[in-house]
């Protein structure tokens, strides 16, 4: 689907994922799959949730994860069967992240306690959002960044970061962290880290992923959330790909799915070929069966419609399909196991 | 187990009813049910009002809500014959605040706060605000008084929860001890540096590091200002709750027969009791049924079947459908069964979910919508969805 000539992944020299879309859509699923499939042998890949809603331990089946890094997970191993490498874990709080700023900027971390006790946090992300917003992308970067030692030349600590980050109508600003605080912070050390940030986000080691099910109001978001990067940064903050979730696979194509959407399928083949099963046409089954494939069929012609709007973005897109049952750690090796075939990771 | 049916006619007919909130977590349909409750007691010789947050946009079209103006705008296309109306309006948060800010302030003092940088980014930012303003707009529509029905949608909170704690929220954030150490100098003037003690300084003195003077200066502009606004802040707030808790109010948890929306839903039926707030039941939106009277496994069993070439009863009779193809038939049959077995599968699953959901809220009336087969984007649309959702009773 995607060329792919030299390259290991689509994303080669990404250091930061962001997955983003319209709520419910699947990013806390997707930015899981993603880190799995991101875990090759011999790589650390750490995934950081932002808004305290404990999405990965729910999905690892783990304890709530507290301001620290745990390893949940093994990733996919290379040719998908073999051991990958470890997945760790981070839920960014905005308190947290307030004291390890006060305490790797300024040493202060006693009085980032006091400052905390006093309910400055609180305080900042009722009438602030943009810098307890600002302290959890400085976080996500910090990892990114992040290396082993401070000689010299040290490996990053981790191969890649993804972030499940908040839902599309929120990312531009969220992601857009030194415009956000620059009319609250002309001057200053705020300015100063917000600066920082920006200068992670916006260079080609980050990406911003929009996922999204083929349904109207997901794909708008995704394409109105493009848009909205591409006007509030100047294209300084990389769109990556759009992954399509949950997809429900079409029964029908070509001929027969356009003559079961214009209603020009007789009952009567239906009865034909249920007979020919062995099944008998009783109170009305044909019928009912014929009502079920025309909306079937008009829900694919839809996906398909809402497939050819997201290819206006002009976007790599990768397909994951309708896990059945739920998605447990089998599923998201799964998904994540499809991603890396696509070449998303 | 089975649920109690909610009559969601006995609702809207009920002049005693005077708001229905319908809250849910995102994506669910709650738009989509408070417009189609809204449409359906409009034509039912209500005087309905839609409080619309974030409809989406051929819906938004086909009610003509596409001037952001801020009030509630009537909505063409509605049948009147039996003398009710309807209006609709989508919310503008910014706006909605500023109203608030230039309504408890006077003059002077409200063009400050509407041009200090941290109201600016306060309210137009999503986290918290956008439940807020909603439900500051509930309690201003009501207070009009011009309508005898509202019905409101509640903000795509992350959680169901969000809106019911935002006002309280921010009330609690202005009471708060950083609020009174920072507006004190201006309270208080020269004898507040006397008390001022030494763990304070340290941490105003970190304050100004960390934040700069600027920063430090305008926080404290901001938050004076508004505490002397705060008194009327919060006596809206607890006008707007209380209105929240009284007999003319329903409210109605709508989910999608997912497990996430439904432990949604289930935290929700227990803080509202908590509250004390009137629940009328659970709207379970998007539920897969068939009437078709053939099982899963038989309908994937005779596909297989036929897709094999396998025909037990022999070969098919042509000269059905298409004269080219005179096997389509069978290919049709296969989607038809496939499509079947996926249905009654998926209908399977979400019936546990609601069932697990019923047996331990027993009491709570449900009332199931059909996954329709489109989008639900136009006047049309609305009205089966409040067919669908009246019919339960019957
Ligand atoms: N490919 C898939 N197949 C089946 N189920 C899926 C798939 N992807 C996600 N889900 C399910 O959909 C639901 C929503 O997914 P998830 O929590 O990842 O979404 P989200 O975008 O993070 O939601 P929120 O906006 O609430 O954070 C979950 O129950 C998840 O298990
Ligand atoms: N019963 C239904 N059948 C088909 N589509 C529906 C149904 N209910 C809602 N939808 C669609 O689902 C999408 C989300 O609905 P919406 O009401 O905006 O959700 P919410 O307000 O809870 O976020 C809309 O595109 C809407 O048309
Ligand atoms: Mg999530
Ligand atoms: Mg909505």
């Amino acid at each position: 689907m995607n060329p792919r000539p030299t390259r290991d992944t689509d994303w080669d020299g990404v250091r930061l994922h962001v997955v983003t879309g319209k709520g419910g859509t699947g990013k806390t699923t997707v930015a899981a799959a993603m880190a799995l499939a991101l875990a090759t042998a011999g790589r650390k890949v750490l995934l950081i949730e932002v808004e305290g809603r404990q999405g990965i331990a729910r999905l690892f089946d783990c304890p709530p994860l507290p301001y620290a890094e745990r390893k949940v997970a093994i990733g996919l191993g290379a040719d998908g069967a073999g051991q990958g490498g470890d997945v760790y874990a981070l839920a960014v709080e905005p308190e947290g992240a307030l004291l390890d700023y006060l305490d790797m900027f300024y040493n202060l971390r006693r009085t980032g306690k006091a400052l905390t006790r006093l309910g400055v946090m609180d305080f900042a992300s009722t009438i602030a959002p943009g810098l307890s917003d600002l302290l959890v992308t400085g976080k996500a970067t910090e990892a990114a960044r992040r290396r082993v030692s401070s000689r010299r030349g040290s490996p990053h600590a981790y191969h890649t970061v993804v972030m499940d980050a908040p839902p599309t109508g929120r990312i531009g600003r969220y992601l857009n962290v030194s415009a956000e605080v620059s009319d609250l912070a002309k001057v200053g050390p705020i300015r100063t880290h917000a600066d920082t940030v920006a200068r992670v986000i916006r260079s080609p080691q980050t990406v911003v992923h929009f996922v999204t099910t083929l349904e109207e109001m997901p794909v708008q978001e995704t394409l109105d959330g493009i848009g909205e990067l591409r006007e509030l940064t100047g294209g300084a903050i990389r769109p990556g790909g759009i992954i399509i979730n949950m997809a429900r696979p079409a029964m029908l194509a070509g001929a027969d799915l356009s003559a079961a959407v214009s209603g020009s399928l007789d009952v009567t083949e239906l009865a034909v070929g249920l007979k020919a099963a062995g099944i008998s046409d009783n109170h009305g089954l044909a019928a009912d069966l014929m009502t079920e494939l025309r909306e079937h069929a008009q829900q694919v012609i839809l996906q398909n419609r809402e497939r050819a709007e997201l290819a206006t973005a002009e976007r790599p897109l990768y397909e994951l399909p309708m896990v059945a049952d739920g998605i447990d750690l089998a599923g998201l090796y799964q998904l994540a196991a499809a991603l890396r075939r696509k070449g998303a990771a | 187990m089975s649920a109690p049916r909610l009559d969601i006619d006995r609702i809207i007919d009920d002049r005693r009813t005077r708001i229905i909130v319908c809250c849910g977590s995102g994506g669910v349909g709650k738009t989509t049910a408070a417009a189609a409750i809204g449409l359906r007691a409009a034509e039912r010789g209500r005087q309905a009002c839609v409080l619309t947050v974030d409809p989406a946009r051929r819906l938004a079209q086909s009610m003509g809500l596409t001037s952001l103006d801020n009030i509630p705008r009537r909505v063409d296309g509605t049948r009147t014959e039996s003398g009710g109306s309807l209006h609709a309006m989508m919310l503008d948060m910014k706006r909605t605040f500023d109203e608030i800010v230039e309504a408890h302030a006077d003059p002077d003092r409200a063009a400050q706060i509407l041009a200090n940088p941290f109201y600016q980014s306060l309210s137009s930012s999503f986290a918290g605000t956008q439940e807020y303003m909603a439900m500051e707009k509930l309690g201003q529509l009501r207070h009009a008084d011009e309508w005898d029905l509202i019905v409101v949608d509640t903000p795509p909170s992350r959680s169901a929860l969000d809106f019911l704690d935002a006002p309280q929220r921010l009330g609690r954030f202005l009471d708060g001890r950083l609020i009174r150490l920072l507006t004190a100098p201006a309270k208080a003037g020269m004898a507040y540096m006397k008390v001022l003690n030494a763990g304070l300084a340290v941490v105003t003195g970190a304050l100004t590091k960390v934040l700069g003077t600027q920063l430090l200066k305008d926080a404290q502009t901001f938050v004076t200002a508004l505490d002397t606004m705060f008194g009327g802040f919060r006596e809206r707030a607890e006008w707007t709750y209380r209105l929240l808790q009284a007999p003319g109010t329903a409210f109605l948890i709508v989910a999608a027969p997912e497990p996430d929306a439904l432990r949604e839903a289930s935290y929700f039926v227990e803080r509202l009791d908590e509250e004390r707030m009137p629940l009328a039941g659970l709207v379970l939106n998007r539920v897969h049924t068939s009437p078709a009277r053939l099982s899963a496994a038989r309908s994937l069993a005779a596909a297989e079947t036929l897709d094999m070439g396998d025909r037990p009863n022999g070969p098919v009779l042509p000269g059905y459908g298409d004269p080219d193809r005179p096997d389509r038939s069978i290919s049709i049959t296969v989607a038809a069964l496939r499509t079947h077995a996926e249905r009654m599968n998926l209908g399977k699953r979400e019936r546990r979910l609601a069932e697990h959901f019923t047996s331990a809220h027993p009491a709570i009336p449900v009332a199931e919508v059909v996954a329709q087969p489109e989008d639900v984007h136009d006047l049309a649309g609305l009205r089966v969805i409040g067919e669908v959702l009246s019919q339960q009773a019957g």
